[in-house]
This record gives C-alpha cells, sequence and structure tokens, in this order.
C-alpha cells in the first residue's frame, strides 16, 4: 500500500514540524509548503494554525488558501484544520472586539471562551458523536488544546436529508465548546492532535488511512 | 469534563546536554536531552520545560538542534527558555519546534518584548518566567515578593505579583511562577506565592519550586497552579510522574 500524501499548508504560522512529524509518525507522506498546485493535488490536506485569528486568515489568503479549501472540498477531497486553523473554517472570529471574516465553511462565530482561566492550555477529556470515525478508539483520552477562543454553538443543522449531518465533539472549559467537527471531507480539531500523544497519533491514523 | 492538572519535569540544558545530574535508569546516555524527553513522555508527562543555560550565545545553534531533534521524536507541548531576548529568538525557537517560549529577564528589561511576541506569534506561546522571593529587610513591596535576577542573587525591588500582572496584560499566555526561597529546599512549593498571584492574574501559573515530597503537589494546585513543575526529584528518580499523579488524583485533583 502507498503511504498517503499530506501537505501541510505553510503560510507562516508557528510550527509546522511537529505536525509534520506526527503525521509522518502515523504513515503519511508529509510535504510542508504554500504550492497551490502541490496543495490542491494532496490525498489530504492540512490547515495549521496559532496566534491570532485575524493574523491566521491575513497568512491564509496571502498564499491563496481560501480558494484552495474550497476548490479541495468542491472535489470531495479531504481536509484537516487544526486549532485556528479549524476556527477560520468559521463565518468569522471576534478578537478584542473586532470580527474578522473567516472561511464560512461552517455558520458560527469564533469568540473568547468565558472561563476563570484563559487561555486553556492543557489536557481535556471531549465528548465525540457516536460513530465517531476520527475519534475511534481514542473516545476517552485527553488531548492537548491552547487556546483562548472557540465556536460555543453549533448552528449548521441538518437540511438536506441527503446530506450526512456533521459529527461534532464538544469539550468543556467555563463552557461547552466545539472541540472537533467531521463534516465529510472537511473535519478540524480545535485541540493539537500533533501535540496529544499517542491519542493524538491514533486520531491522525484515524484520518490518514480515511484518505484516497 | 475539566483540563487535567499538568505534570512538567525541567530539564537544564547546557551546550546540548542536561546539566544537574540525571539519574535515570536504563537511559543510553542519560545527558542527553533528546533520550530524556522520550523517556518523560514514556513516563507520562504532560508537558516539558527546556531551561538553556548555555552562556555563550554564540552556542545557542546547538540549542535550537536539540529542540528540533526533540520536535521529531517526542509529541507532548516543549517550552523552552534561556536566552530569549528579541521577537526573533521566539520565531527561531518555535520553527525549531518549540511550542511556547518562555522569557524571563529580558521581558523585565524591556516589557515590550512581550508585547512583541504576542503580537507576532500569540499569547499562547508566550510564558513570562518570575523569578520571585519575600523581600529581604530594607525592601518592600506591596504583596511582601520581589522579582530577582541572575538566579535568584540579585533583588529588583519590582513587585513579583504585580509584574506577572503586568506581564499578562502585556502578553503572555502563562507564568511559570519560580519561587527562589523554596528552590532546591525540597520543603514544598511557596502556596503563599502562588495563591497571591492566583488572585490576580487569569492566565495558567506553573508553579516551580520547592518540589520534594509527593505531599507538596496537591498544596500547590489547592493553591491555584494550573501545572507543578519539578526537577531533581524526578531527575534523581525519587518521585516518578505516575506517583505525583497517583497522589492529585487520590486528591480528586484531574488527571492524564
Amino acid at each position: 500500500m502507498t503511504r498517503p500524501g499530506v501537505v501541510v499548508l505553510d503560510y507562516g504560522s508557528g510550527n509546522l514540524r511537529s505536525a509534520q512529524r506526527a503525521l509522518e509518525r502515523v504513515g503519511a507522506d508529509v510535504v510542508v509548503t504554500s504550492d497551490v498546485d502541490a496543495a490542491l493535488s494532496a490525498d489530504g490536506l492540512v490547515v495549521p494554525g496559532v496566534g491570532a485569528f485575524a493574523a491566521c486568515m491575513e497568512g491564509i489568503r496571502s498564499v491563496r488558501g481560501d480558494s484552495l479549501v474550497d476548490r479541495r472540498l468542491a472535489g470531495g477531497r479531504p481536509v484537516l484544520g487544526i486549532c485556528v486553523g479549524m476556527q477560520i473554517l468559521f463565518e468569522s472570529g471576534v478578537e478584542h472586539g473586532l470580527a474578522t471574516e473567516g472561511l464560512g465553511e461552517w455558520p458560527g462565530v469564533v469568540q473568547e471562551l468565558r472561563a476563570d482561566v484563559l487561555p486553556h492550555i492543557g489536557w481535556n477529556t471531549v465528548r465525540p458523536p457516536e460513530g465517531s470515525a476520527l475519534f475511534a478508539g481514542v473516545e476517552d483520552e485527553r488531548f492537548y488544546f491552547v487556546h483562548s477562543y472557540a465556536v460555543t454553538s453549533w448552528q449548521l443543522a441538518a437540511t438536506d436529508p441527503h446530506i450526512p449531518v456533521p459529527g461534532v465533539t464538544w469539550s468543556h472549559h467555563g463552557q461547552d465548546f466545539v472541540a472537533a467537527v467531521e463534516n465529510g471531507p472537511l473535519c478540524a480539531t480545535q485541540f493539537h492532535p500533533e501535540k496529544s500523544g499517542d491519542a493524538g497519533a491514533a486520531l491522525l491514523r484515524n484520518w490518514v488511512s480515511s484518505l484516497g | 469534563m475539566t483540563v487535567s492538572v499538568r505534570v512538567i519535569p525541567c530539564l537544564d540544558v547546557d551546550n546540548g546536554r542536561v546539566v544537574k545530574g540525571v539519574n535515570f535508569v536504563d537511559l543510553r546516555d542519560a545527558g542527553d536531552p533528546v533520550e530524556l524527553a522520550a523517556a518523560y513522555d514514556l513516563a507520562g508527562a504532560d508537558e516539558l520545560v527546556f531551561l538553556d543555560i548555555t552562556a555563550s550565545s554564540a552556542d545557542r545553534e546547538t540549542t535550537y538542534d536539540v529542540v528540533r531533534r526533540t520536535a521529531e521524536s517526542v509529541f507532548i507541548p516543549l517550552t523552552v527558555g534561556g536566552g530569549v531576548r528579541e521577537p526573533d529568538d521566539f520565531d527561531r525557537l518555535l520553527r525549531a519546534g518549540a511550542d511556547k517560549v518562555s522569557v524571563n529577564t529580558a521581558a523585565l528589561a524591556r516589557p515590550a518584548l512581550l508585547q512583541e511576541a504576542a503580537g507576532r506569534f500569540g499569547a499562547q506561546c508566550v510564558v513570562l518566567s518570575v523569578d520571585a522571593r519575600r523581600c529581604p529587610p530594607g525592601v518592600q513591596t506591596d504583596s511582601g515578593f520581589e522579582v530577582t535576577t541572575h538566579g535568584g542573587r540579585r533583588g529588583t525591588g519590582v513587585d513579583a505579583v504585580g509584574w506577572a500582572v503586568e506581564g499578562a496584560r502585556l502578553g503572555a499566555g502563562e507564568i511559570l511562577l519560580n519561587s527562589m526561597d523554596a528552590d532546591g529546599t525540597e520543603a514544598g512549593y511557596d502556596v503563599e506565592l502562588i495563591s497571591r498571584v492566583r488572585a490576580e492574574v487569569t492566565v495558567p501559573i506553573i508553579a516551580s519550586g520547592g518540589a520534594g515530597r509527593l505531599d507538596d503537589f496537591v498544596p500547590a494546585v489547592r493553591a491555584g497552579a494550573d501545572a507543578v513543575l519539578a526537577a531533581s526529584v524526578f531527575h534523581f528518580g525519587r518521585l516518578t510522574i505516575g506517583e505525583v499523579k497517583a497522589a492529585l488524583a487520590a486528591a480528586d485533583l484531574p488527571v492524564r
């Protein structure tokens, strides 16, 4: 069996090395690049992201990542967003009172969590939906989060009976928030699977093994 | 469903080698930070801290190499500190594979560094390390604690609690709170220092300094620490990560 090819989109955001190594560890051939053609043709595309929502959107647009994600999804090609790479998939993000437009793949606003201690840093439990493919075998594990902002209400209802209902995984820090989404070819995690030890590796393996 | 208390071993690294004697069994090279990091990962560490004590900045490349090799084999968060002066130092360490960068003296000398680093890389990767002690005679601060430099040898007269508050306001996403009074005593964390800082800041606190016995960890968390850091008790094998977690769990504190 050939190893699935994965591109980790490089748009100047944070530690990409860990993501690369974690994906290689679970059997992917990984290239870290901002090259649109490579990112379009890869079996899987990982959109990482740390820091500010607005800065990540700027970075994504600068490498044409916005249309890249659209084009991949139009062709049913898998995309995995991680941390802020997940947040920017929503309609908008509000930081310090300022709203920034996101990629709008899902309705919802990324907002600061209401919690006594922020950022939310550390290992937390999750509540995946019944039959989650991404969390198969690691439903009861803890994953590593580091963020202050999140989506706290899921607004995408099943309107078309022919389209499967997206699987939403929740976690809790001060309030409930979306920890992961599985929506056909588009998956995302608010936590860092590449930093979540063996549990994170198992999740990435689940994703990589689903690729083409 | 709550975020768990993090148990964090800290490694002092000098020129790419772990110092302060590490006495781990079953290691081919107990001085290799990469191998130690992997051992701690296996033992259940929730995060690792590397403190680079390399004297010469010319030798800093060695540190980047250690961070690079660690990030290639260990899949838990890694915080690196020591010798960080400029936002570009953050950039180099993050690119090498660090997840968070801790800064101490340089932020004290130029607090805007925290703003610049948080602006460029996000507050979540900016850790402010505060070396605090009780004010000696003749020194007064609002909290009764002052910030020290040079490994606790020099006082600054700056209020340690106030500095933690200011640091968080400027962009630090986490406070690494070292008690220089407790450091090396193995007589327990300084719970008064922890609770004073907890009362004033909303970012996570990593308690450091004083861990000696299993009973020391729960009071630090009860005082407000989100994470507990220790060095020698782990390195010399007197306590294991698992034992510390069991002690926390026995007190109904969440652990991984």
